[in-house]
């Protein structure tokens, strides 16, 4: 792979991080990382939906008109989205009942608004997609370490198996929304440590 | 002016592709949604009677279906109540009644099934399919350390509904109580305000079907 589209792809795993480093995405980062299958999922769907609208969002770059171009761009992620939920109640019936509406909020999700317009508009399809997938792998990367922790010290378990003995009796404060605050917070600490980035 | 014009007619170009996207996936899917949600309400009327099926390997939709055909039958009273049987193999009475529970939990409506043994009584199983509880907290209702404390439990008595309550944890229990959750005080008075009142609201109809054996 040339150098250029690899770091295209592997920027967003760390030095530029959707989640630690540009601070996105974090309503979702704490809504569905209770249990590692809900965030797997998650990571699944936001990776196809921002691959996808910034190949959409590139082909269409040089023909949507600049007035109604964040319309555009809204119109085609949300579409995506829609199929995504869709896609889950057909064929993943237990898991979308539990991701209920934060599958529907990718939407709302500023990674992949963020990338349509700060990157599938200047660029060529096949680097948006790089993009994307990319941008969606870093946020499932955050997303997935959130929650094999939430997982391991609020139910004893990963991936349902248990981990820890029966008698572990699990731990509340990390399955709510101020324990993945913290969590999270640890998180970009230590990345922003190990990457020595500075916010300017 | 042109500007506009070509403006326009993207606009209009957009909305066309993406609703005949949109709704040529939802068409095509439908099916297999209704279809999944149909089966999760059988599989939760299948374990509101007391039946374990947690094994996921085991209860495919194929058993899923068999079960419900071979021993659940709609016993919904004249006036519309809904209500299913279950009848043991060979057996002429139904040994088993449920009815749907539904009610406001904290965060939005909570939808489930409860049974009761043939005596109209006890409590035989009762289970939860919808709801949006906090996982971890108020979602606990529909794990089975919750749900197995109302086996045996009495929602009736002498045809008239018990003040069934879910307690603080740990406090003393008695046989129309079970434990709350705790960090889910408010889940729990959710849950025993609709036990209740859909208690009163079938107890005629238990009544009734009580006198006609």
């Amino acid at each position: 792979m040339a150098s250029a589209a690899k770091k295209m792809l592997m920027d967003p795993f760390s030095d530029n991080n959707p989640i630690t480093v540009q601070v996105l995405g974090i309503c979702s980062a704490l809504a569905v990382t209770v249990k590692l299958d809900t965030a797997i999922v998650m990571t699944l769907a936001l990776t196809s939906v921002v691959s996808l609208s910034n190949v959409v969002i590139s082909l269409l770059r040089n023909v949507i008109p600049a007035g109604i171009r964040m319309i555009v761009e809204m119109a085609v992620i949300a579409s995506l989205v829609i199929i995504a939920d869709q896609l889950l109640k057909a064929y993943l019936f237990d898991i979308s009942k539990q991701l209920s509406v934060f599958v529907g909020l990718i939407i709302t999700n500023c990674i992949v608004m963020g990338r349509a317009e700060a990157f599938a508009l200047q660029n060529p399809p096949k680097e948006s997609l790089l993009d994307g997938l990319g941008n969606g792998i870093g946020y499932g990367i955050i997303l997935i370490t959130v929650a094999a922790i939430r997982e391991f010290i609020g139910f004893g378990t990963l991936y349902n198996f248990p981990v820890l003995p029966e008698s572990y009796m699990g731990n509340g404060l990390v399955l709510l929304a101020p324990g993945a605050f913290i969590i999270l917070g640890l998180l970009i600490w230590l990345q922003r440590t190990i990457t020595k980035y500075v916010e300017e | 002016m042109r500007e506009d014009t070509r403006t326009l007619v993207f606009a209009a170009g957009t909305c066309l592709v993406v609703s005949l996207l949109l709704s040529v996936t939802a068409a095509a899917l439908k099916p297999a949604q209704v279809a999944n949600e149909k089966l999760d309400v059988k599989k939760n009327i299948i374990k509101a009677f007391g039946v374990d099926i947690s094994d996921k390997a085991e209860w495919t939709a194929v058993k899923i279906e068999d079960t419900f055909k071979t021993f659940i039958a709609d016993a919904t009273s004249e006036d519309g109540l809904k209500a299913y049987t279950w009848t043991d193999e060979g057996a002429d009475a139904p040994s088993k009644y449920a009815f749907p529970i539904k009610g406001k939990g904290l965060w939005g409506d909570v939808y489930g099934y409860l049974a009761l043994q043939s005596d109209l009584e006890t409590i035989a199983g009762i289970s939860f399919y919808k709801h949006a509880e906090t996982p971890g907290l108020g979602a606990e209702i529909e794990k089975s350390w919750f749900q197995s404390q109302f086996k045996g439990k009495k929602l009736y008595e002498g045809g008239e509904p018990t003040e069934f309550a879910i307690v603080k944890p740990g406090a003393p229990l008695n046989d129309h109580s079970v434990d709350g959750i705790s960090g889910a005080t408010l889940t729990g008075k959710g849950v025993q305000a609709f036990i209740r009142s859909d208690a009163a609201n079938y107890a005629d109809y238990f009544n009734s079907i009580k006198e006609g054996k």
